[in-house]
């Protein structure tokens, strides 16, 4: 089967690249290992024993980021509505109410108006206002879209304006666990596009979380013409005599196209290459996620925050835990609370935690599911403390771990950030064969879907004219 | 004769349907009126191949700056 264009997976940023290229008439083909798509956003669902029915979860998204107001426009978000040729009420936004930074002894807050930080800056480190300005002036003017850019550590930038450690860790932290690869660090041009999309711009869900942003992609595909299969594992990257990529073998097939897009990883991608001999260095950092399910949701008198970045100690550790989970640092995120207005029905909570691959990885079945159950026990006792008021009585809960994000996603060490090693433009040493999502360096869920976009306008569209 | 300003407007409404677009001014750059990016320029181009089958090579993307340029670069490719 000959293609226009073939691309391995059908996460956020494959189904992106699949419409804008079946949009302008190429033959495009989006192969999905799994049996749906979404890859690291997707979804699943439980029955419901006590009442019947069923319960649907979200996998990977706490929030989408960059949120924008109706009109607004320079956007990354509004870019991907206008290059997907999507409205904005399709998505059906719900803002968040806020959300806070919280260490010892002290909190900070932010929502999806900028003035909140500021102020929140302004009173507990007074000190610091003026080179955190300068620090917002340095992001501001900073072009992370530039394509040609280089490593820089994101912490020797910080230090050399910033003078509160714990400022530094406090910014840091939501930024780093919200998509950083590398450990304790991340790439600068990533450091400024997190603080856009995070502090400038802030989160939103979905009314009906990720479902909805899938189904509108896979809607728009399918209109486009775009065709896509699922339960198709690509096995092998095709080269030719001169070392360019032609096709994939796929389930028994051969699918040949002179451009190949591939969203499964950086390293995954060289797997499946014979041609490449470099292997790109796949990160440490992987993570834990208790979902809760109570009888209620919280009250709206008891409402706090939308999503708490928990840390228990004044310096923030981004690397993988020590003892297979850090019950001392945590992501806590209450998707019911972007809406306020709907108060009734069951309430949903759920905890990440760092986690360390190699220990779950190793533990015998027996084991662990009872570690699982630790880290149940564990987020739960955090959770009282965070709501101490809150009442509910617990209907479900379920632990999922780096070796089944790794089982799931097939990203090597159940990585979610992928690999240390970028590549900005996409390209990869063999012609023809383009890297987008993750592992091109955009973040997100609107990063990655603009990734797709732009490698897919960059190297499946433009080479053509 | 193809009324190429037409055209091209008919494209941007479709690219940009946010925008309004029934005040351009045609000695000024698109840019500055209305809010286009260089991902909207390569949607004009390619809706003017799958639409007209008129082609733009990525060298001449600077003479889709504004409506006149528009029109007297791409009203040959009409003809």
């Amino acid at each position: 089967m000959k293609y226009d264009a073939i691309v391995i997976g059908a996460g956020m940023s494959g189904l992106a690249a699949g419409i804008r290229l079946a949009m302008f008439d190429k033959k495009v083909v989006l192969l999905e290992k799994h049996s749906i798509p979404g890859g690291l956003n997707s979804y699943y669902q439980r029955r419901n024993f006590d009442k019947g029915g069923i319960r649907q979860f979200d996998v990977g998204l706490h929030a989408l980021t960059n949120f924008i107001k109706k009109g607004e426009k320079g956007k990354p978000f509004s870019k991907l509505l206008k290059q997907l040729r999507l409205s904005y009420d399709d998505f059906k936004l719900c803002p968040q109410t806020y959300s806070k930074i919280l260490f010892p002894d002290i909190e900070l807050k932010f929502s999806n108006d900028f003035e909140l930080l500021l102020t929140e800056v302004h009173e507990k480190f007074p000190q610091q206002i003026d080179q955190f300005n300068q620090l917002v002036e340095k992001v501001r003017a900073f072009n992370e879209l530039d394509l040609s850019l280089g490593y820089s550590s994101s912490r020797e930038t910080l230090k050399a304006i910033l003078s509160d450690e714990m400022l530094i860790e406090m910014i840091l932290c939501p930024l780093l666990i919200y998509g950083s690869a590398w450990e304790d660090d991340m790439d600068f041009a990533q450091f400024v596009i997190m603080f856009k999309s995070l502090y400038f711009e802030g989160f939103s869900r979905p009314h009906g979380g990720v479902r909805t942003i899938i189904s509108l992609l896979m809607k728009k595909l399918e209109e486009a013409g775009g065709e896509i299969r699922f339960k198709t594992a690509v096995s092998e990257i095709l080269t030719n005599d001169q070392g360019e990529a032609i096709g994939v073998i796929a389930g028994d097939q051969e699918l040949l196209a002179p451009v190949i897009l591939s969203s499964i990883g950086y390293p995954e991608t060289v797997k499946l290459t014979p041609q490449m001999k470099i292997m790109p260095r796949v990160g440490a950092m992987t993570f834990l996620e208790s979902i809760f399910v109570f009888d209620q949701k919280i009250p709206l008198e008891q409402i706090d925050s939308t999503i708490v970045f928990y840390n228990n100690a004044p310096k923030y550790d981004y690397r993988p835990a020590k003892n297979y989970f850090d019950s001392n640092s945590a992501v806590v995120c209450f998707p019911d609370n972007y809406e306020t207005s709907l108060r009734s029905g069951e309430g949903t909570v759920r905890i990440t935690y760092m986690a360390n691959y190699d220990q779950w990885k190793a533990l015998p079945k027996a084991d662990y599911d009872i570690l699982k159950e630790k880290v149940g026990e564990s987020a739960l006792s955090l959770l009282k403390k965070l709501n101490p008021a809150f009442e509910g009585k617990l209907l479900f809960k379920d632990v999922f771990s780096p070796t089944t994000i790794e089982r799931y996603t097939s990203h090597l060490k159940g990585t979610v950030y992928g690999s240390i090693d970028k590549t900005r433009d996409g390209r990869t040493p063999v012609k023809n064969l383009y890297i987008i999502g993750t592992d091109q360096g955009f973040l997100g869920i609107v990063g990655s879907m603009l990734s797709g976009i732009s490698m897919a306008n960059l190297h499946g569209l433009m080479n053509e004219i | 004769m193809a009324d190429v300003r037409q055209i091209v407007i008919d494209i941007i409404s479709d690219i940009a349907p946010d925008e309004d677009v029934t005040n351009l001014d045609d000695k000024l750059s698109l840019r500055e009126q209305l809010d286009l990016d260089s991902m909207d320029f390569l949607d004009i181009v390619m809706e003017l191949r799958k639409r007209h089958k008129v082609e733009v090579p990525q060298e001449d993307y600077p003479k889709l700056a504004t409506l006149e340029s528009c029109v007297s670069y791409l009203s040959p490719k009409f003809a």
